[in-house]
């Protein structure tokens, strides 16, 4: 960040004394000093409470995250190990009117993404009208010739998507990235929200926070729309949740997630396919499978249809798929539309498809592949964030202003050699909150993820994950990348935040053992 | 049921009953190897390799290089370190299945056997290493009982742990009476006293053999106590009874009652509560001992035919 960091003007009172400010937006503070009207009660909790206080609630949720095992998988690390999700306490607010915005937002993107993807693999009308260029799409890594002319259940080709937000300086939200393969992280927004309901009870009813508890239960009957035609039970379908595997990093997820809805985990090798009919081997004998919520990419799906070296997938699938007697969510193929270089396609994709205009606007995008847009980028590398179009979780990024020298030039050669596979984008002001550190507040860098289900209509439960990068000054949220996250409170619609401002000396006298009217 | 997971439950409790035989069994012997002269004391230990079900060793034996193989090596697949990494393994991938008290147990199990114990030391300390072992496994079992449905799952653990104890006590018993082919009713003398009385402490049996029939040791009524007595949780009976009972609720939850592993373990326990230990030693103890061994890796193989890798062809033929 550029502008010099303001130092805190609450000089020696706790536990504010480390919070600055810089060029970012502050989501709890309007002017250094002044918090926002919805965040009003919140401040006044932390600056209230003994210091010792809000260390000792953070030790009670690690202590119930350890418990309940909550864990998530490094890739790389030498012990290849299980890792606690670190949890920030401070919940991060969203007022109603802006939620409203966000939720219309998604909703229209999501319905194009999927609009286009029935599109590029029937007619492709999109691209025969030259709005979004042939070869980009043939180009694309998660293409999937195979997917051409099959029809899927119900046209459903996302049945959960999670779409990364972040809010700019002046203070309007923008779309980082599109997650339409295997989006995860949906667990640990529920955990969150379980430890912060222990830990600050009466603020939490106080404030009107919409709930998200019922998201396995919506997660569940999106699935069931896509059950099968000939299947036994249409208002009931087998459903099963695939996993890689208990090395996997989201295997926590996993296990919490069928737990949950009340559904079988299982790995490739419970499932086998007769006939073209998936069946799941139990001790009874063979169970026929309607839907699977596969939690394993394209590549690995299928040995006979994709990668023959996969160990985690079911031989015969894709032709079981093809039949039409299992359904897949998500749908064979959808990592074509989170593709990087597709995504600076999706306001075109929302204009063609939908006739609006997109809510949520794009972050800027240099095509490298494009000589102009590859030069300019190229002289200012140190002030771009280049990404790998098809990767997820913060693997494979160059991040300008953070970077080495020989960081730099290593991107720079990749560039060359191969602009198809890389994007460049502005660095960005990823807004920030307050954070608990070592028992003080301070502010950290945040992004926002949302999850969408699309089944009979679309469907988001209000909130998502806020991600936290917790090193300070950094940018990279991801949890691979030693990000954290915080619970998201959506406050209820119907004058959310003037009530918030009455009820702020409520929830203070209420923390301080007084009586409440 | 997943197949898999039953799979793995089973697998799991076989294991962690194994490390516990085999603790209890070298625990014994390390007293014994106390009292003898070193002559006998290598005799000994091919009786305990064959006990423990595992192939004679070449050449010379050196009791310190073997205890090792028996106790910590990773190598040996049978080791008392193995199997409780194998048994955890087995578990973790299954853990949503068991309550997590059962998983924290096994897990601490595990880093305790897992720490390093310099050679030196561990020969003084061998006893405390035996007794953690056998401690954690019964501490597993009780929060096994205590904390998880007694459901298929649970069915499969108890069928994985008598169908192992069944088989660790045939080839014990048989690796006994092999050289004692005609035990006889009267109290056995001096020089044989501690090897009898070794074979009732390696099944935990001494104390409950007194109680049924005081502290006189008689080889022919410590053969009936450890191979028909109804009662007692390490006899050869008690175990087929477990696995009976098993298999036939298993049958039940699954609907496949006429199956075979219930129809072998169904024959194993009628031939077990009607034998009489005269008859069993007048045809030599080894044959019919052989013939227990033989039923329970029927029993196993069926198991895994009918329960876990059955062919998919047949089953949706039928």
């Amino acid at each position: 960040m550029t502008a010099a960091a303001v130092p805190s003007p609450y000089g020696s009172s706790r536990p504010f004394v480390k919070y600055q400010f810089d060029t970012a937006y502050d989501e709890m503070f309007g002017a250094p000093g002044v918090p926002r009207e919805y965040y009003q009660a919140l401040h006044r909790t932390l600056v209230g409470l003994p210091p010792e206080e809000l260390r000792k609630s953070q030790q009670a949720a690690d202590l119930t995250f350890l418990h309940e095992g909550i864990t998530f998988t490094v890739y790389g690390s030498k012990e290849g190990t299980e890792r606690i999700f670190p949890n920030d306490l401070i919940p991060r607010i969203i007022p109603a009117v802006e939620w409203a915005k966000i939720e219309k937002g998604l909703t229209q993107r999501v319905t194009a993404l999927n609009l286009f993807l029935r599109d590029i693999y029937h007619e492709g009308r999109i691209l025969s009208e030259g709005i979004v260029p042939r070869e980009l799409i043939y180009s694309c890594k998660h293409f999937r010739r195979e997917m051409r002319g099959l029809n899927v259940p119900r046209d459903i080709y996302v049945s959960i998507c999670g779409t990364d937000l972040v809010r700019l300086p002046d203070g309007n939200f923008v779309v980082l990235e599109d997650n339409l393969r295997v989006p995860s992280g949906v667990s640990y927004m529920l955990a969150n929200r379980k430890a912060l309901k222990r830990v600050f009870p009466k603020m939490f009813r106080d404030y009107g926070v919409s709930p998200i508890d019922h998201y396995p239960q919506a997660l569940l009957s999106t699935l069931r729309t896509l059950a099968p035609e000939n299947c036994a039970y249409p208002q009931d379908p087998v459903t099963v949740l695939l996993t890689p595997g208990v090395s996997n990093s989201a295997y926590f997820e996993h296990t919490f997630l069928a737990q949950q809805m009340g559904i079988e985990l299982v790995e490739g090798r419970d499932l086998l396919v007769h006939d073209n009919v998936v069946y799941m081997r139990t001790t009874a004998g063979p169970r026929r499978v309607d839907v699977i919520y596969r939690r394993v990419d394209d590549d690995f799906l299928d040995p006979l249809c994709f990668r023959r070296d996969s160990f985690l997938g079911v031989p015969g699938l894709f032709n079981a798929y093809r039949a039409g007697n299992v359904s897949l969510a998500n749908a064979i193929g959808t990592g074509l539309a989170d593709d990087k270089a597709v995504y600076a396609y999706v306001p075109e994709i929302i204009r063609f498809y939908l006739s609006e205009e997109p809510i949520l606007p794009n972050v800027p995008t240099y095509m490298l592949t494009d000589a102009a847009q590859r030069q300019h980028v190229l002289g200012n590398l140190e002030e771009m964030v280049v990404k790998a179009v098809g990767e997820s979780g913060g693997y494979g990024m160059l991040i300008g202003p953070q970077s080495t020298k020989l960081q730099r030039e290593e991107f720079r050669a990749r560039i060359i050699a191969d602009p198809r596979n890389y994007i460049a984008q502005p660095t960005l002001a990823l807004s920030c909150a307050p954070c608990l550190i070592d028992g003080e507040v301070e502010s950290r860098h945040i992004d926002l993820r949302p999850y969408i289900l699309m089944g009979e209509k679309v469907t988001l439960v209000p909130g998502g994950l806020t991600r936290v990068a917790l090193r300070r000054g950094s940018l990279v949220v991801n949890s691979s990348q030693g990000g954290g996250s915080k619970d998201t409170w959506v406050l209820r619609a119907g004058n959310a935040d003037e009530r918030t401002a009455q009820i702020a000396d409520d929830v203070w006298k209420g923390l301080a053992g007084g009586p409440l009217a | 049921m997943l197949s898999r997971v039953a799979d793995s439950l089973y697998w799991m409790s076989r294991y962690l009953e194994r490390a516990e035989q085999t603790a209890r069994l070298l625990d014994v012997e390390m007293q014994l190897w106390l009292d003898q002269s070193p002559e006998a004391g290598l005799g000994r230990w091919k009786f305990v390799l064959e006990a423990l079900r595992m192939p004679a060793a070449q050449g010379p034996v050196d009791p310190t290089r073997l205890i090792n193989m028996l106790v910590f090596s990773r190598t040996n697949a049978s080791s008392i370190v193995s199997c409780i990494a194998t048994a955890r393994e087995n578990l973790r991938h299954v853990r949503e299945q068991c309550s997590s008290e059962m998983w924290e147990q096994l897990n601490r199990l595990y880093l305790e056997v897992i720490e390093t114990w310099p050679e030196e030391a561990w020969m003084l300390k061998s006893h405390a290493f035996f007794q953690t072992v056998q401690e954690g496994a019964h501490l597993f079992q009780g929060i096994t009982d205590g904390t998880m449905s007694h459901g298929e799952g649970w069915q499969f653990i108890q069928l994985g742990r008598y169908v192992e104890r069944t088989d660790a006590l045939a080839a014990l018993l048989d690796t006994h009476f092999k050289r004692v082919a005609h035990p006889v009713d009267q109290a056995v003398d001096s020089g044989e006293y501690l090897g009898w009385v070794g074979l009732l402490r390696a099944s935990v049996a001494f104390e409950a053999y007194c109680k049924a029939y005081t502290a006189e040791i008689r080889p022919l009524r410590v053969a009936e106590f450890l191979l028909l007595n109804p009662d007692f949780p390490h006899s050869v009976r008690f175990s087929v009874d477990r696995v009976n009972a098993a298999l036939h609720i298993i049958g039940e939850l699954t609907e496949r009652r006429e199956k075979l592993p219930t129809r072998i373990a169904g024959r194993m326990r009628a031939q077990l509560s009607y034998s009489q230990i005269e008859e069993v030693m007048a045809d030599g103890a080894h044959s019919y001992l052989e013939n227990v061994r033989g039923e329970c890796a029927q029993i196993h193989a069926a198991i895994h035919q009918i329960y876990f890798d059955y062919s998919i062809e047949s089953e949706l033929a039928s």
